[in-house]
């Protein structure tokens, strides 16, 4: 039996769809057979960032519809091969999942994998809704920001009042991921702090995932960041979030990339 | 030197009738004495500080009976101002006296003294208060016109607590607080960290733009006197 997995904050452009896919990816390597939904249903871009894009024939609403059995629609990951991908519909929009359809496809899903990673659209609506229902876990990604960090407050209060579990009477496991954290410019006090964001949204620290360029150089070529430099400082915060998951005890630190000196040099004069 | 003094008139004698109650025994004596209990039961009272003639013109007793009758009547604390209905001539030592010539009136309902009420379950108070473990979140909002409301956690930005009594909030207060919505002025907000985005109490207002931040994250009360909203630390 699988343990679904909901990628989830409410504010649009915080890193679910690369927390999505780092997880997924760090997941795999680990050894687990993954599966990563993609539930942002009309804007889907987690084929992208797995590389998938060109692979796509049949989507999670054709598996919804019946038009398609999920076998046909999962795609298997180049490099790792117990990775899997559902991809989202980009032609429809969140009005085409039916209730009866994403709980068959989930239910299918939990019995095939042992992780299903879900990445939820942003918003509150539908969709987002639809992406948390059947999920026994949550991560909650948040950028060190206080409209993120409210966005992120909202979304929890769904998570513990609109999901299965929550219905069922159950308390919904939720972990935080802080991404794009920068702590030269938490220092400066241009950042929330890491204190100030747990103590308002009060659900325990899975990673703090550092501000990278090798996030968006991942992402553009096609390959969660995981996989793509496994030693960078997001990759590793990734896999220690994952030994985390799996539940080993990892010491909380936020991984840096060793700069030269006239790398540091120029940082400071460009900030 | 005469005698200026009035003639003393001689001892007068005046009639006069008064209303009393007559208490008619008949027989069999002990069911009436059984009926006599029961209405003391039920008015323990009905003969204080009563004028009471004894009628037992049904019962003709002996000298012996009416001397008996006398004394079951004074055991339940009954005295007899008279008796009335009998021929035997002389009252015996300590007998009250005979009377004659009484005219009936109409029969006097006995008064029932309300029986005490049972003792009834507790009536449900009119105010009633809500707890919540835990936090309210952004977005979520609570609704409780008819008492207090108690959060044990904290209420975020973006969450609102609507209380028909006062807001407790354990945690920081981050979000609206609007208390005393059913219109009580004497409704109070209490927080252990005072950071709202909106307070109101009694249909009076207050953005925190309007508040200052002078109490900002300290533990602050805040109450309204004469007509306007006032805060203050509780530290």
């Amino acid at each position: 039996m699988a343990k679904i997995l909901v990628v989830t904050s409410g504010k649009g452009g915080v890193g679910k769809t690369t927390t999505t896919a780092a997880l997924g990816a760090a997941l795999a390597q680990a050894g687990k057979s993954v599966a990563v939904v993609d539930f942002d249903v009309g804007l889907r871009n987690l084929d992208l960032v797995m590389g998938a894009e060109r692979r796509v024939v049949y989507d999670l609403i054709n598996v919804v519809n019946g038009d398609a059995k999920l076998s046909q629609a999962l795609i298997r990951d180049k490099r790792l091969d117990k990775l899997h991908l559902l991809p989202a519909s980009q032609t429809r929009d969140k009005d085409a999942l039916t209730d009866e359809g994403v709980a068959r496809v989930m239910n299918e899903l939990r019995e095939k994998f042992d992780w299903v990673i879900c990445d939820s659209p942003a918003g509150i609506e539908r969709g987002a809704t639809l992406a948390m229902r059947h999920a026994d876990v949550a991560v909650v990604v948040t950028n060190p920001e206080v409209s993120s960090v409210r966005d992120s407050d909202r979304i929890i209060g769904l998570l513990d009042s609109k999901t299965l579990k929550a219905e069922a009477g159950e308390t919904m496991e939720k972990h935080l991921i802080l991404t794009r954290y920068d702590p030269a410019r938490a220092d400066r006090g241009d950042m929330l702090k890491i204190d100030d964001v747990l103590e308002i949204l009060s659900i325990p620290l899975l990673a703090i995932i550092p501000e990278s360029m090798e996030v968006l150089r991942a992402s553009n070529v096609g390959c969660p960041v995981t996989l793509n430099n496994p030693l960078c400082a997001p990759a590793r915060a990734y896999t220690d979030a994952v030994r985390r998951l799996n539940g080993d005890a990892v010491p909380m630190s936020v991984p840096t990339d060793k700069k030269s000196f006239l790398d540091k040099f120029f940082t400071r004069r460009a900030a | 030197m005469t005698d200026t003094s009035p003639p003393r008139r001689p001892v007068q004698l005046r009639g006069r009738a008064f209303k009393s109650l007559v208490l008619a025994p008949e027989s069999p004596l002990p069911d009436w004495f059984a009926d006599l209990d029961e209405a003391l039961k039920r008015t323990p009272t009905l003969f204080d500080g009563r004028a009471l003639i004894l009628d037992v013109a049904a019962l003709e007793p002996a000298p012996s009976d009416l001397d008996g009758l006398l004394a079951e009547l004074g055991s339940r604390r009954i005295r007899i101002l008279g008796i009335e209905g009998t021929t035997l001539s002389l009252p015996g030592p300590g007998r009250p006296p005979l009377l004659v010539q009484g005219r009936p009136l109409s029969t006097i309902e006995i008064p029932v003294q309300p029986e005490p009420e049972a003792p009834k379950a507790p009536p449900e108070p009119a105010t009633t208060s809500l707890t919540i473990e835990g936090s309210v979140r952004s977005g979520q909002s609570i609704v409780h016109p008819t008492g207090d409301v108690t959060v044990m956690g904290s209420v975020s930005s973006g969450a609102e607590i609507l209380a028909g009594g006062s807001i407790h909030v354990y945690g920081a207060l981050r979000g609206r607080a609007i208390a005393g919505a059913a219109r009580n002025p004497r409704a109070r907000i209490c927080c252990r960290k005072f950071e709202p985005e909106l307070l109101g109490i009694d249909r009076l207002v207050r953005t925190a733009e309007e508040m200052g931040n002078h109490l900002r994250g300290k533990p602050v009360q805040i109450w309204l006197d004469g007509g306007a909203i006032k805060f203050a630390s509780l530290d």
